[in-house]
């Protein structure tokens, strides 16, 4: 930040960071601007921030509505705790921003809407191996527990894992799984200048990390899709042109290409550019151009034998906001 | 009352949307179940028109296109053909049933071919029942209640104070 930026600042604004259903990489990712935290610590007061500093949720429910300038929220919306909080930290703040995958499209955690909360409880207290020596009751969470002293709430897992937009209303979204430090710097500097994008906007560029890949592009034919530990692709040739399910050619950049830079294809984490509805349509509609074959049995082997995992592979970080959100419940073995 | 289902058809400029024109100016009749919405090409029906299709209540999704070879824009309809395939795939993956999408091909020319296709995907979607997908999203019932827990709880414990 210019001194400029820092003195026109007159009054310290409030700011607050929380998170949900997330991995706490947003956070690393924060901190991650390194001595430039002293400068965002000089133009805000840090009012919430579970993982790096002190500011508790009675703190924020006094605070007059609207009091918190800027909220970077990040994480998934799985249970009424999380709802809540975002439902708080909406009223609290002027400006709240879906900060990263998870916010902005369900990411890895809104995977978790390939199954339904019966499921995911059954995997983690009944079959996971580290959970059933201890849980012989095959006891499970409940909302409430009734006991002398009165009742205990636990917060509801939901079925459904939402983004945060799905949720409340969300001004502005940073795109990334997680966000890269120096896009967090810029949209910090772009909401000090009060330069921001048209509410509902994500803060980067508008293309595709194709853009930002070096590598040489030729026209594209596949006549086999192969897994990352299948083949050890060459380091000049486009990833997709190897046969590797690069997701760059529908992702929006801003990264600088990061994964294809070594060698690794992208998985897409940025999400999509302005204007499209589902990230994984879009996927999956560039990498049927790019097959190689007009025979109906040939093609379906294909995409049978190269993409065993569809819903992985192209909704890896957006099921949650896709349009169709979730598998659906009656096809969930219970 | 028996279960009518709303079928959204993507139809293209060239060949499909004109063997319905023909079906209708010759009195074929085929079942009123299907929603016709004309494209320029079967190859421009993204997998995103399908999903939106279901997502908003629809029971099924037809896509009809020229016969492969004979695309108005050469081989887009091969493209429609690969889109298709990869689309099956993940509605598999999402547990759908792979007869709620289906894609067929239809010339100027075979308006009593088209009016046959689409009553054999009415009858089949008739047997797979609704879809109703939004139903998906509902959460459980005890949502609000916990959320209102939330806010009493902490009310209580704000009376607190220093």
């Amino acid at each position: 930040m210019s001194e400029a930026t820092a003195t026109s600042a007159k009054t310290k604004g409030k700011l607050a960071i929380y998170w949900a259903a997330s991995c706490g990489g947003c956070e690393i990712s924060i901190l991650a601007i390194d001595e430039k935290i002293l400068d965002v610590g000089n133009a805000f007061d840090i009012v919430m921030f579970p993982c790096g500093a002190d500011g508790k949720v009675r703190d924020v429910e006094q605070m007059p509505d609207g009091a918190i300038d800027v909220c970077l929220f990040n994480g998934g919306i799985r249970t009424s705790e999380q709802e809540y909080m975002a439902q708080l930290m909406r009223r609290k703040s002027k400006v709240l921003v879906a900060f990263g995958s998870c916010a902005s499209e369900g990411c890895i955690p809104g995977l978790g809407n390939m199954s339904d909360r019966k499921q995911i409880f059954d995997t983690v207290y009944k079959e996971g191996s580290s959970t059933y020596p201890v849980n012989p009751k095959d006891e499970r969470p409940q909302a409430e527990t009734k006991m002398p002293e009165g009742t205990l709430h636990l917060p509801i897992f939901y079925d459904t894992l939402k983004t945060l937009d799905q949720t409340v209303d969300v001004d502005y979204y940073l795109p990334g799984c997680p966000p890269e430090a120096e896009n967090i710097w810029k949209a910090i500097v772009a909401i000090l200048e009060g330069k921001l994008p048209p509410k509902g906007s994500t803060i980067g560029v508008n293309t595709t990390v194709c853009d930002e890949c070096k590598r040489t592009r030729h026209e594209k034919k596949i006549k086999k899709f192969h897994r990352t530990w299948q083949i050890i692709p060459n380091e000049e040739e486009c990833l997709l042109e190897q046969g590797l399910l690069c997701c760059g050619l529908a992702t929006r950049a801003g990264c600088g290409s990061l994964c294809p830079q070594v060698n690794s294809p992208c998985i897409g984490c940025h999400g999509p550019n302005d204007g499209v509805e589902d990230f994984g349509a879009r996927l999956m509609s560039a990498m049927a151009s790019v097959i190689d074959s007009n025979d109906p049995e040939e093609i379906d082997g294909i995409i049978k034998d190269g993409i065993p995992d569809p819903v992985g592979t192209f909704y890896r970080f957006s099921l949650a906001k896709s349009l169709l959100r979730r598998k659906n419940k009656a096809a969930i073995a219970n | 009352m028996s279960f009518e289902p709303k079928i959204v058809g993507f139809l293209c400029n060239w060949c499909s949307y004109r063997a319905a024109d023909l079906a209708g100016t010759a009195r074929i009749k085929y079942p009123e179940n299907v929603r016709i919405i004309r494209v320029m090409c079967s190859g421009r029906v993204d997998p995103s028109f399908v999903f939106k299709a279901l997502s908003l209540g629809a029971d099924a999704v037809m896509v009809a296109g020229c016969h492969p070879g004979e695309c108005h824009y050469l081989e887009q309809n091969y493209k429609a053909m690969r889109r298709f395939h990869i689309l099956k795939h993940t509605l598999r993956a999402m547990g759908l049933e792979e007869d709620r999408v289906r894609l067929v091909w239809a010339s100027a020319a075979e308006g009593q071919l088209l009016a046959e296709h689409i009553e054999k995907f009415v009858a089949d979607v008739k047997k797979l029942g609704p879809l109703n997908w939004g139903h998906n999203w509902a959460e459980n019932g005890d949502r609000l209640h916990a959320l209102e827990a939330i806010v009493k709880e902490h009310e209580e414990a704000m009376e607190v104070k220093s």
